[in-house]
């Protein structure tokens, strides 16, 4: 299965998407990612009974935060798969950065970058 | 514990506007167990701040402490080397803390993060509801330890009001009726004999209607 995606999205591994905080998140966006995809089992399906849908809440509280600081809530998402679904991973790859692309860079990474 | 809520932080941008070196300072007690004031959320608004000031072009040093307590002089002591560094705190603990640290350090601003609620209990992980208006004289022991006080909308003594309605008050269809809780306890303690005997005035110069309070216990003190 040699599925291709997107070169720029850097992978970072947790244990379960509920180990993602919105601070992770945050900190994210602050070092200048353009935007972040928290991608976790399928919903009713986490190992640790309700992982997923913890992290789903976080992505949607930092969302909030993004939209209200003005760097954009959308750039921040959830999605589900199984880890069997190597395709799906590839479209979700794919689909945020057809996203971000379109939503431009992270305002944080422009106004260092004039300043600097 | 103390319940806080987060305040906006639209409100919190609109405080610091100006300022160029602020201070995070959250707190370790209540505020933590209700996830408005601890050091997560003190690592969550820093970083929404610093985000916020980036983008306006604005060069603001924002730090971070978390100290164990704010409403104690020791605790409140281990910033005081620092604190001439920042031209303002946001202080994420309840408005206790907010104040008692304005009186330790009188040349810094001290804004507060979170909106200081009520004295409650964690019903579930996100919902906090009342138990206790510190009213300075428990009654809990006659009331089948259920406040009146705090849990009845009139502040009633002697029974439910009028409005009382299948076990729920009528200021809202979603809060219990306090005294209805108070006969279902005595009944199920077998004690609702107890229910008939009037209690007597309340004296309320020990709540808030005698001006702000104070305990002093001389066997304590030094």
């Amino acid at each position: 299965m040699r599925l291709q995606y997107p070169t720029n999205v850097k992978i970072v591994r947790v244990p379960c998407t509920g180990k993602v905080d919105v601070i992770h998140i945050m900190r994210a966006f602050e070092k200048g990612a353009d935007g972040v995809a928290v991608i976790g089992c399928l919903e009713g399906e986490c190992h640790f009974n309700a992982g997923n849908l913890m992290a789903r809440r976080r992505v949607e509280q930092a969302q909030k935060i993004l939209e209200t600081i003005g760097v954009g809530g959308e750039r921040a998402q959830m999605y589900n798969l199984s880890s069997s679904e190597g395709p799906r991973f590839a479209q979700y790859a794919s689909e945020i950065t057809e996203k971000i692309k379109e939503l431009g860079p992270n305002p944080i990474r422009i106004s260092k970058n004039k300043a600097a | 514990m103390i319940v806080a809520d987060k305040k906006p932080i639209e409100e919190i941008i609109g405080y610091l506007k100006g300022h160029k070196n602020i201070l995070v300072l959250g707190c370790n007690e209540c505020v933590t167990v209700c996830e408005a004031g601890g050091k997560k959320e003190v690592g969550v608004l820093a970083s929404a701040l610093r985000m916020y000031a980036q983008k306006e072009g604005n060069e603001v040093n924002i730090d971070e402490v978390t100290l164990e307590r704010q409403c104690d002089r020791e605790y409140l002591d281990e910033i005081r080397d620092a604190i001439d560094k920042y031209d303002a705190v946001v202080s994420l603990a309840c408005g206790v803390g907010v104040q008692f640290a304005a009186e330790q350090y009188h040349s810094t601003p001290i804004y507060p993060g979170v909106n200081t609620c009520f004295m409650g209990a964690t019903e579930e992980r996100g919902l906090w509801t009342e138990r206790c208006q510190g009213c300075g004289q428990c009654i809990l022991a006659t009331t089948g330890s259920i406040c009146p006080v705090a849990r009845c909308a009139k502040r009633l003594f002697n029974g439910p009001c009028g409005g009382s309605t299948d076990g729920r008050c009528e200021i809202n269809a979603e809060v219990d009726c306090a005294w209805q809780l108070i006969i279902d306890r005595l009944k199920a303690l077998d004690r609702l004999d107890e229910y008939e005997a009037l209690c007597p005035l309340k004296d309320w110069s020990s709540d808030r209607a005698g001006g702000p309070r104070k305990v002093v216990r001389e066997d304590v003190q030094q």
